[in-house]
């Protein structure tokens, strides 16, 4: 009982001491769906493939839409994407307090 | 998979009894009862595997009013399956060894794959 | 004359990992009986595939569950292929051998942590964790999710891991096998562990055999069953032997979990070894047509899938019968008998994962 008292005062704590010391995410993490929208031809197969309709296309306005609510960060939008204007980025979407969709567009 | 898989379709209740008890007889696993909906008919399959063989029986009953035995008689752990079987499809299945008497799955749509839907 | 009263056990129980519900009768802290109740996560996924097209729901098949989520995606991957008659490329084969042992080293682990805390050990639970994270993080590092690894894809995979990321792999999940072997030593030495799972749920042979008991609670009462020798994607190459025990009481099925842990990383170094080079996927065109049977081992035990289609985009049935399914029955046979104290550690020998269950 004694060894394991003084062991665990002299080592490290196990856990990490998140948020003074931030996760580290991978390369390949799959976290949020990024669009580079001044590439985008709005063709809307993105809106079709979306497992989880959460993609919607404006063709007349130029805009696209994505709720990240209910994005489910599978890619299958980026991997269809024929001019590859969508990206997976390492990074989880913020969380949010109310069911918004973001707007991207051109201007 | 590499297995070799055999389908053979009875064609009455006597028959699939006959079969099931040979089944049992000869120490074939009860591996899956599962039920299809197709346009003209309902179609139940009884999945049996031994030793990775793989065997399968199916009996074809109406759309309307379809019945049929319980086997939990033969393989106790069948009602189970009997008993999801009757209450999303709405095949009604006699003399299951633990009846929950359509309870089973409490879906707010009755017989969800049944007759009509 | 004692009185029997019936006791609700489920599906909210701060002890229990799953939401199933049994009522137990007991008599005086003796079970007596017991009748399982299943439906409280019913999703209905079975319906989806009216809605979603054949390559769609392999996204919905994994999200079947959470635990065993590669395995019920490449099993439908699997059924697929054999309909449309599609090669999967060699290194593909590989690299889904690769993700499913994976998946179940995480599995064992979080089921071992979930028995300790079933009989209140709590650090031994949270040891167990910590192995599992450190195996998730490989998960990350190469498919981009922990538990959902969406990887897996009607004629091949997705992501490609390169020959060096694969070695380093391997190097690490040696050095894991020392932290898991320290666990095992607890769970299978100390006194007070085998105080509560030997001689506790006894299953015989017989019994297991007809009741349809499938995975390591068939294994460990001496059924040598393991759907992975039906020789299914680069499995035929690989040099493993099922685990069985005889005793067929909680404290083998441990011991069965435990030993597959050990072996999973024993069949990630053998693939990892000798993977060839090659493209990852083959192009899909047409339509399944036919009827086909997909049978893999999870985890838990072997899973059925059955497919049914026409020619069209969306299958016409698609039904997944799942291994707690075929072990339920043999949970209720084992149950009466046993004081009320053992009923979640024997819910949670025979490994129950309700959401596979209830789809």
């Amino acid at each position: 009982m004694t060894a394991s008292i003084i062991k665990n005062i002299f080592t490290a704590p196990a856990t990490r001491r998140y948020p003074f010391v931030p996760r580290g995410y991978y390369k390949n993490t799959r976290g949020s769906v990024s669009i580079a929208v001044k590439d985008c031809i709005f063709c809307g197969m993105c809106q079709r493939k979306c497992p989880s309709a959460a993609i919607t296309v404006d063709r007349a306005q130029k805009k696209w839409k994505i709720s990240r609510h209910r994005c489910i960060a599978c890619g299958y939008c980026v991997e269809i994407c024929p001019k590859k204007c969508l990206s997976m980025d390492n990074r989880y979407a913020a969380p949010a307090v109310k069911k918004e969709e973001e707007v991207y567009g051109d201007a | 998979m590499k297995e070799e898989q055999v389908f053979l379709t009875v064609g009455g209740e006597e028959d699939l009894f006959s079969r099931v008890r040979g089944m049992k007889e000869e120490g074939w696993r009860l591996a899956q009862v599962g039920a299809t909906k197709t346009e003209t008919a309902f179609e139940v399959n009884y999945s049996f595997d031994k030793d990775y063989r793989f065997h399968n029986i199916k009996i074809i009953l109406p759309l309307q009013g379809a019945e049929l035995k319980s086997i939990s008689g033969i393989y106790w752990s069948a009602f189970l399956y009997e008993n999801e079987i009757s209450d999303l499809f709405g095949i009604a299945i006699k003399g299951i060894a633990v009846d929950y008497q359509g309870k089973f799955y409490r879906t707010s749509v009755k017989h969800p794959f049944g007759e009509n839907k | 004359m004692t009185k029997r009263t019936i006791i609700p056990f489920g599906p909210q129980h701060p002890v229990l990992p799953e939401p199933v519900h049994l009522d137990l009768v007991v008599e005086d802290e003796k079970v007596m009986e017991a009748v399982p109740s299943v439906g409280f996560v019913h999703r209905g996924l079975e319906k989806l595939v009216e809605k979603k097209d054949f390559q769609e729901y392999v996204f919905v098949a994994e999200r079947i569950c959470g635990i065993c989520s590669f395995i019920h995606g490449m099993t439908y991957s699997l059924g697929i292929e054999k309909l449309m008659k599609i090669e999967v490329p060699e290194r593909a084969s590989y690299l889904r051998v690769i993700w499913s042992e994976l998946s179940r080293v995480h599995s064992h682990l979080l089921w071992l942590g979930l028995m300790a805390d079933a009989f209140g050990f709590e650090s031994l639970f949270m040891e167990s964790w910590r192995i599992r994270e450190l195996v998730l993080d490989i998960i990350e590092e190469t498919t981009g999710g922990r538990v959902i690894f969406g990887s897996c894809k009607v004629g091949g995979v997705r992501k490609d891991v390169d020959n060096a990321s694969l070695k380093a792999i391997t190097v690490k999940l040696q050095d894991y096998v020392l932290r898991v072997r320290a666990i095992a030593d607890v769970f299978l030495r100390d006194a007070s562990v085998k105080h509560r799972l030997s001689g506790v749920g006894k299953l015989s042979r017989e019994e297991a055999y007809t009741l349809g008991a499938v995975g390591p609670t068939a294994r460990a009462s001496g059924v040598a069953q393991d759907m992975r020798k039906l020789g299914y994607a680069a499995y035929p190459r690989m040099d493993f032997a099922p685990v069985v025990e005889t005793a067929g009481d909680c404290y083998s099925r441990c011991s069965v979990r435990i030993r597959e842990i050990f072996q999973s990383i024993d069949i990630i170094g053998q693939a990892a070894g000798s993977i060839p080079d090659g493209a990852i996927e083959n192009k899909v065109s047409g339509f399944p047509d036919g009827e086909y049977f997909a049978r893999t081992e999870q985890p838990r035990g072997e899973v059925v899938y059955y497919f049914k289609a026409d020619g069209g985009k969306f299958l016409k049935r698609l039904r997944v019968r799942t291994p707690t399914f075929a072990n339920i029955p043999a949970l209720v046979k084992i149950l009466p008998g046993h004081e009320l104290a053992d009923v979640p550690v024997l819910v949670l020998s025979i490994d129950p994962c309700i959401s596979c269950t209830e789809r």
